[in-house]
């Protein structure tokens, strides 16, 4: 049994512009003690992907498929029960901590603030003790249970921010870009933090990134998302360095590695711009973008296949594999 | 570069301010740096080093408290008129472009903005159009009506490089210009820097605390620390040799080279109201820490004996008792 399994997942918005189809038919796996690592542009449905784990996608959006948290369907459950489930069981660290966080409120209270929600008997200096442990065990120290956000750097805020995730004991995270907006040295120190929870805590964590290469040093797995879907899965190393994907090798290029001269006043990207999700290509969504593409890539939606010489890895393109190989999503 | 006048340069620059308890907090303290005529230099450090302050210092938008900025060799000057005439020279492209174009103006109003308050007459609607076709936005004429809401993150840079563009400026200062785009888009941004000075020869300081950018467009980095340049020198030698403990700490964090053994500084630089003495990295200084610099004899100078500003010559230097015992040139 997997700590998260999302199967055949679809999410709709419905807008005065008619149906913006955000997911479409995502299935991903996280067990207790891995990470996952999604990777994604603005549009790929990666965020909206994150929030239906605790059902917070808006009313207005339509869900299919099922999301089940310990063998529990998360979309089916009562209100009662999902509150019971949110940070408990599963907790968001939210993208932009530098704005998630109340800014009249001092960190300390924010962080209790669902250790007490979901346990009325605690007294004030119960949970007061639990929040300084929060905090020594993301390496801030107890007395900034004090201040208040503004206070915080911004590395500082991001580790409240997990502080506050971790703080109802949940088996699983989910961590929607967390280190975007930081220094390289406080991404690292973030980074870190997020991987000993994984191997000390044993937590499932969700990474959500738009940064191909954060996630492979991060990760045991990535998946990347392209106009709703999943594109390309496999081990972090592999999906980074053995892409079978166009677009996923377009996205490692992205990043140069430091000392390739290659890279070397050669800055590589993509020509284009991400589909809008309300206006999707024909045939495969990345087939106007992709350097690879034949005609048959404008008619035929290809969905993930195995790919035979990397051991656990799929792609969604026609040209991995051979014809007939698809394997059931 | 030699022999050339630098088309910026900033000499012994130093930026203050007075922070709400009175003490003062020296930003930039100390930094001498030069961009040739079409170079691209990139300003490299985490946030709160001063690198924007340094970039803002430059631009005439803030006052240094000593030192000078020179533009092609002569000082800047800091009356309105002198401000204005430079300020169409040495032109700013900002991190978000989301938040630098006004959303209720057009693409075009927000390129001729620039010709406007410049008060540059003649074709106005040819060189708006000229600005947009140099940042690919083809055909231009297409683009001229339409709001920031309707492009995408990567045409809304364009737009604000355009804006840039129209100008005929010397010099482009980019602070972070690609850090809030997509990973896709950011080569296409970094590309058409390339190009741009490969076409107008015009020189590129690129602030940002991404060396990947750095090892993409520059020519020569600077990394900054604690309003002080650390280390400088062609990329290529920075990069692939850094002499300094705080660049090496910085490289050894960019996710791709992690087969080196990541050196995770602890905390964050410290503020710049209380500048520590001898070397400012001392305090977060793995090779002090380890013990290599007490081995090498020099530790007793990394905390007391102040370093001499690094000169803005384009060899590769750092500023650090370490490296430098380990050249056999301390003084």
């Amino acid at each position: 049994m997997s700590l998260l399994r999302i199967e055949d997942l679809s999410v709709t918005y419905r807008t005065s512009e008619g149906d913006v189809p955000a997911v479409r038919g995502v299935s991903l796996e996280v067990e207790a003690g891995t990470s996952l690592g999604v990777a994604g542009e603005s549009g790929s449905g990666k965020s909206t992907l994150a929030g239906t784990v605790l059902r917070l996608t808006p009313k207005t959006a339509a869900v299919t498929g099922r999301v089940l948290l310990d063998d529990e369907d998360v979309l089916s459950m009562s209100f009662g029960r999902l509150r019971a489930v949110r940070w408990s069981s599963a907790s968001i660290v939210f993208q932009g901590a530098l704005h998630s966080l109340n800014p009249l409120q001092r960190v300390g209270r924010q962080i209790g603030e669902p250790i007490r929600l979901h346990d009325p008997t605690l007294t004030r200096r119960g949970v007061d003790r639990r929040v300084g442990g929060l905090l020594s065990d993301v390496g801030l120290s107890a007395r900034l249970a004090q201040s208040y956000p503004h206070q915080l750097s911004g590395g500082q805020k991001q580790r409240v921010m997990i502080a506050m995730a971790l703080g109802c004991g949940p088996q699983l995270i989910v961590a929607d870009e967390p280190t975007t907006a930081l220094d390289v040295m406080v991404q690292a120190q973030v980074l870190d933090l997020l991987t000993a929870l994984v191997r000390d805590l044993g937590v499932g964590l969700v990474v959500i990134s738009h940064d191909l290469s954060v996630l492979a040093t991060t990760c045991d797995r990535v998946a990347v998302m392209y106009a709703g879907r999943v594109v390309e899965q496999g081990r972090a190393e592999d999906v980074l360095h053995r892409a079978r994907h166009p677009y996923t090798r377009a996205l490692s290029a992205a990043f140069p590695t430091i000392g390739d001269p290659a890279a070397r006043f050669a800055p590589r990207g993509l020509p284009g711009d991400p589909p809008w999700p309300g206006d999707l290509p024909s045939g495969c969504p990345f087939h106007p973008r992709c350097a690879e593409a034949e005609d048959r890539c404008r008619t035929e939606d290809v969905r993930l296949r195995s790919a035979p010489d990397v051991p656990g890895q799929q792609a969604a393109c026609v040209h991995v594999g051979a014809p007939g190989r698809e394997v059931a999503p | 570069m030699k022999g050339e006048v630098p088309s910026l340069e900033a000499v012994s620059l130093t930026t203050t301010f007075r922070t709400r308890g009175g003490s003062v907090a020296r930003a930039v303290d100390g930094v001498d740096l030069e961009v040739g005529q079409g170079e691209v230099v990139a300003l490299v450090g985490e946030s709160g080093c001063g690198k924007t302050t340094l970039a803002r210092t430059l631009l005439g938008l803030e006052r240094p408290a000593a030192g000078q900025v020179l533009h092609e060799g002569s000082a800047l000057r800091y009356d309105a008129r002198s401000l204005k005439a430079y300020r169409r020279e040495v032109q700013l492209v900002l991190q978000d472009p989301t938040g630098s174009l006004n959303p209720r103006h057009t693409v075009y109003q927000a390129v001729a903005e620039g010709l406007r308050v410049h008060g540059l007459g003649g074709d106005e609607q040819a060189r708006v159009a000229e600005a947009l076709s140099r940042v690919g936005l083809r055909p231009a004429e297409r683009y001229f009506l339409r709001y920031p809401d309707e492009l995408s993150g990567g045409q809304r840079q364009r737009v604000v490089i355009a804006g840039a563009l129209v100008l005929e400026p010397k010099v482009l200062v980019a602070d972070e210009p690609v850090s809030s785009l997509d990973a896709s888009v950011r080569g296409e941004i970094l590309e058409l820097l390339l190009r741009l000075r490969g076409e107008l020869g015009l020189s590129v300081l690129v602030v940002t605390h991404d060396l990947g950018l750095a090892w993409n467009i520059a020519d020569r980095i600077a990394v900054m620390y604690l309003g002080r340049v650390v280390e400088s020198g062609p990329t290529e030698q920075v990069l692939a040799d850094p002499q300094h403990p705080y660049t090496q700490a910085l490289l050894s964090v960019v996710p791709e080279t992690r087969h080196v053994e990541p050196t995770v500084l602890a905390g964050e630089p410290p503020d710049p109201t209380r500048v520590p003495s001898g070397c400012r990295f001392h305090p977060r200084c793995p090779a002090l820490a380890s013990g290599e610099a007490e081995a090498a004899g020099v530790a007793d100078d990394c905390r007391s004996t102040t370093l001499p500003v690094l000169p803005a010559e384009p060899v590769h230097a750092a500023a650090c008792f370490l490296s430098k015992a380990r050249q056999g040139t301390l003084s």
